[in-house]
């Protein structure tokens, strides 16, 4: 199968570690990620300049569309976002066609037949929990973690149709088959605080607080997710947290590509475990 | 005369230029106020870093750059095969002929005693190089006006300096093929050379070179008679062959010259030789003199750039080092388009057409800033606009030919503008993650200032209402504002609201404060109250707006299908609107 990947634009800096980890665990399994050159699905620019967000997105689409590929994105906000543009531009005739003609000058456009995918998606639905199961070779035991979903994995519901809301189990059934043992807490469904990140520190640190707390309290060791903006939040901007003494008692991030790739039997330096700004390197004793 | 004056004339300018161009790598800053080093420090640390890296390990490291990133480019290798051969043709054909055929009195013939030009191998390398500048020059035009590349702009400066070069390649080929049909030198080297007189050996000479070495000859033309020949070839033997080979081996001017042929006895008579001559040294001379003031400066500023780049870092170099290092990136750039190419956000220019936003045209205003020409606030919001509007994604580093750290680059003149005071609304959108995470760079006040700018540039525009115990009076309802939120498919929802507060009780920011209302100035229910009530600009000002996560809790909460978080980004969008439509300090619409 041959999927075109949405790069966060987070990830070529501060998380390389989610490149290399997708790369080997969706090589295992059979899945190609062509490199398209995509630009930003545009995320950023939603508040200031909405138009200039959807085009964004759209040439994306139509890229993968001239490409005959769907594009799998591992950021949350990717997703939501493309998600989006894409919901619009297929409801929107009048947008479409103004988007169409700024694509023409590059030979692009969009007729709406591509399929957005998040990387847990195309675990769960495209190469299905049997495949997965099939892979896993080695399993933790004794290993506690607290599943971050993220926001837009989610929501809005009637976008995503991910899972419900409330009962995301394609991701708890996709960790639970690690090995892992899932715990129950409050806050999973929260923003990881990271949109705030450089534009009120104080607000962004109080809410990833908040949620290390909640985990810290529900008995998780780990937190495990999915997306590249609460990575960096959970893992680099707690470090941060940590070395301002701001926290004491962190809880490490470890991405689900990477719980996934260690259960498959994946070389931890390719996983780059030892890449994440808070160690992660105890959750090897883990493995059975 | 007119060869020695223009050539000192140009000499000097070149030489006045590269002083000028090499001063402003010391002078030149992005800063508005404190000036961190004067020129004299820069210049100094310049050359105490000169010298410690020569006396150390690092020197292998210069080598290993100087071979692989500036004799074989490997940097444009990894970008573009064809962008490779085009700029190795030019580089090295360049180079070639400049130090062959142009400094031939100086090197050339020093080097090789029984130098001539009109010899092989000189004769051959010489079209040879020159072959490959046409080749390097017609991919350069092929991609400039004949491919599409989206966003790819060619400026003024690129067309002269492509101008400029096919001027004198040109010149340089048709001069060397006025000379080989010429009569005239014909006649004149057998004035100077020939030992012999007599007619019947002239004649036979002027056959042989006529046959074999394309002259155009006013007397004889061909055939002729074989002993004749024969007797030409001694002659020519005797006292031509030591200086010359024949000139097939000078395959592209002999192609031209075979074209010339059948006009070349006017063209000669009319003295075509000395006009191409005269274009052909004088473009060269204007060549040389524009060169420190044109793209062309790369050819110096690019190598260093990249030598530079191989043992320098920052945070570990001398931080005067590191300015001085942008200045001359500044020049090392030749405008290629790689970084735009490559550009998470190039494409957001056919939505916010601010040239600033595509990485090689943002170069241009970066000079503009580092030379301290004064900008009005116009001028300097586009900039910084365009200096925001950037994802960090590194791509524009990591394919930059010139191996400018352009990431860095962006970083420290965004930080340098942001300090002139201009709020800047785009600190307010996720753009400003990169910022955040690289905040202990920053100057504390300077990091929240920037921080706090556009949230007060907010307030003093949008301030209907501003009293909290005024009672609003029908004159303040905005109609029109109404009427463009109810014509908006999401946006209309906001009429559905009864006001139940599930939206705020959801909300995760509001549940961060102990008094939100103070915190925010208003939550998110009151935004959407302050949409039907008609007054948008209670709103655009409440922190609450701008402190929006987008998480779509309170959307998803809604008993009532409001759309909220949908209405906040339009909310959102319509006050970017209207702040970029008035002039941020008076209120005034543009």
């Amino acid at each position: 199968m041959k999927l075109a990947l949405q790069r966060c634009c987070t990830t070529p800096i501060f998380l390389k570690q989610y490149e290399t980890s997708t790369n080997a665990v969706l090589g295992r399994l059979g899945v190609q990620l062509t490199d398209k050159a995509l630009n930003c699905c545009g995320y950023p620019l939603k508040n200031y300049n909405y138009k200039a967000h959807v085009l964004a997105s759209a040439r994306n689409l139509s890229i993968a569309e001239k490409g005959k590929v769907n594009i799998m994105t591992f950021c949350n906000c990717c997703y939501g976002t493309l998600k989006e543009v894409d919901q619009r531009l297929r409801s929107d005739q009048t947008l479409c066609a103004e988007i169409n003609r700024k694509l023409e000058k590059e030979a692009l456009k969009y007729e709406g037949n591509v399929e957005v995918q998040h990387i847990m998606e195309v675990f769960y639905h495209e190469l299905g929990p049997e495949r997965i199961r099939e892979n896993i070779i080695k399993k933790f035991k004794g290993l506690k973690v607290a599943i971050h979903y993220g926001c837009h994995i989610l929501r809005p519901r009637e976008l995503v149709q991910f899972a419900d809301p409330g009962t995301p189990s394609v991701f708890d059934e996709l960790v639970a088959m690690t090995g892992a043992d899932l715990v129950t807490w409050q806050l999973q469904s929260e923003c990881c605080g990271s949109p705030m990140w450089g534009i009120d520190d104080d607000l962004s640190a109080a809410l990833t607080m908040k949620k290390i707390e909640n985990a810290k309290a529900s008995g998780a060791d780990y937190f495990c997710l999915a997306c590249s903006y609460c990575q960096v939040q959970l893992d680099r901007v707690q470090k941060r947290l940590l070395d301002e003494g701001r926290i004491t008692d962190p809880m490490p991030s470890i991405l689900f590509t990477q719980l996934l790739g260690l259960s498959m039997g994946i070389d931890p330096a390719v996983l780059g475990i030892g890449e994440n700004q808070i160690d992660i390197s105890p959750i090897l004793e883990c493995i059975d | 005369m007119v060869f020695d004056i223009s050539l000192y004339l140009s000499l000097m300018i070149f030489a006045l230029g590269l002083i000028f161009k090499i001063s402003t790598w010391f002078r030149y800053n992005f800063e508005s106020t404190t000036i961190p080093f004067t020129a004299r420090e820069r210049f100094f640390a310049a050359m105490g870093g000169i010298v410690a890296t020569l006396f150390s390990g690092k020197v292998l490291t210069l080598l290993k750059s100087l071979l692989l990133d500036v004799f074989c480019q490997r940097r444009i290798m990894r970008e573009s095969r064809l962008r490779w051969v085009m700029h190795m043709c030019l580089f090295w054909g360049f180079t070639l002929l400049l130090l062959m055929h142009a400094l031939e009195g100086i090197l050339t013939s020093n080097l090789f005693a029984d130098y001539a030009a009109t010899l092989n191998p000189f004769l051959f390398l010489r079209n040879f190089f020159g072959l490959l500048v046409f080749v390097g020059v017609g991919i350069a035009f092929y991609r400039r006006f004949i491919q599409k590349i989206p966003r790819f702009s060619t400026n003024a400066m690129d067309r002269y300096a492509l101008i400029l070069l096919a001027v004198i390649m040109i010149s340089g080929v048709f001069l060397e093929a006025a000379k080989i049909v010429s009569f005239e030198r014909y006649s004149q080297m057998v004035t100077d050379y020939a030992d012999f007189d007599e007619e019947q050996d002239l004649k036979a000479l002027e056959a042989l070179w006529v046959r074999d070495f394309g002259v155009v000859s006013l007397n004889i033309a061909a055939p002729f008679d074989k002993k004749l020949l024969t007797r030409g070839r001694e002659l020519h033997e005797m006292n031509c062959a030591a200086c010359h080979t024949r000139p097939q081996w000078a395959f592209i001017s002999y192609g031209a010259a075979t074209a010339l042929r059948p006009v070349a006895l006017p063209l000669d008579r009319s003295g075509l030789v000395t006009i191409l001559w005269t274009i052909h040294f004088l473009t060269c001379f204007v060549g040389l003199a524009y060169l420190p003031f044109s793209r062309m400066f790369h050819m110096m500023a690019s190598p260093l750039n990249l030598l530079a780049n191989s043992v320098m870092e920052k945070g570990k170099s001398h931080p005067a080092n590191i300015i001085t290092l942008q200045m001359m990136a500044l020049d090392a750039c030749t405008h290629c388009g790689s970084c735009t190419a490559r550009c998470s956000l190039a494409v957001v220019f056919e939505e916010i057409p601010n040239p600033n936003i595509l990485p090689s045209e943002k170069i241009a205003s970066l000079k503009v800033l580092a030379s301290g020409k004064p900008l009005n606030e116009q001028q300097m919001t586009v900039i910084q606009e365009g200096l925001y509007l950037c994802t960090n994604c590194y791509r524009c580093t990591t394919v930059c030919p010139a191996g400018i750290d352009l990431q860095t680059l962006w970083f420290d003149v965004r930080e340098a503008v942001l300090k002139r005071g201009y709020p800047e609304l785009l600190v307010l959108t996720p753009f400003s993650m990169y910022r955040g995470l690289l905040s202990p760079t920053v100057a504390k006040a300077e990091y929240h200032q920037a921080q706090e700018q556009p949230i007060a540039g907010i307030e003093a525009v949008c301030s209907t209402l501003s009293e909290p115990d005024d009672p609003i009076k029908f004159a303040q309802m905005d109609r029109d504002f109404k009427k463009q939120m109810l014509s908006s498919a999401k946006g209309s929802t906001f009429s559905y609201c009864f006001t139940c507060i599930t939206c705020t009780s959801a909300c995760p920011v509001v549940r961060s404060y102990e008094n939100p209302s103070e915190a925010l100035g208003m939550t998110p229910h009151q935004i959407i109250r302050a949409i039907a009530l008609g007054v948008p600009d209670l709103a655009f000002r409440s922190r609450m707006l701008w402190y929006c996560l987008g998480c779509y809790q309170c959307q998803d909460a809604c008993p009532q299908a409001v759309l909220v978080t949908d209405v906040m980004t339009e909310l959102r969008n319509l006050a970017v609107a209207r702040m970029k439509n008035q002039n941020r300090w008076t209120g005034e619409r543009s």
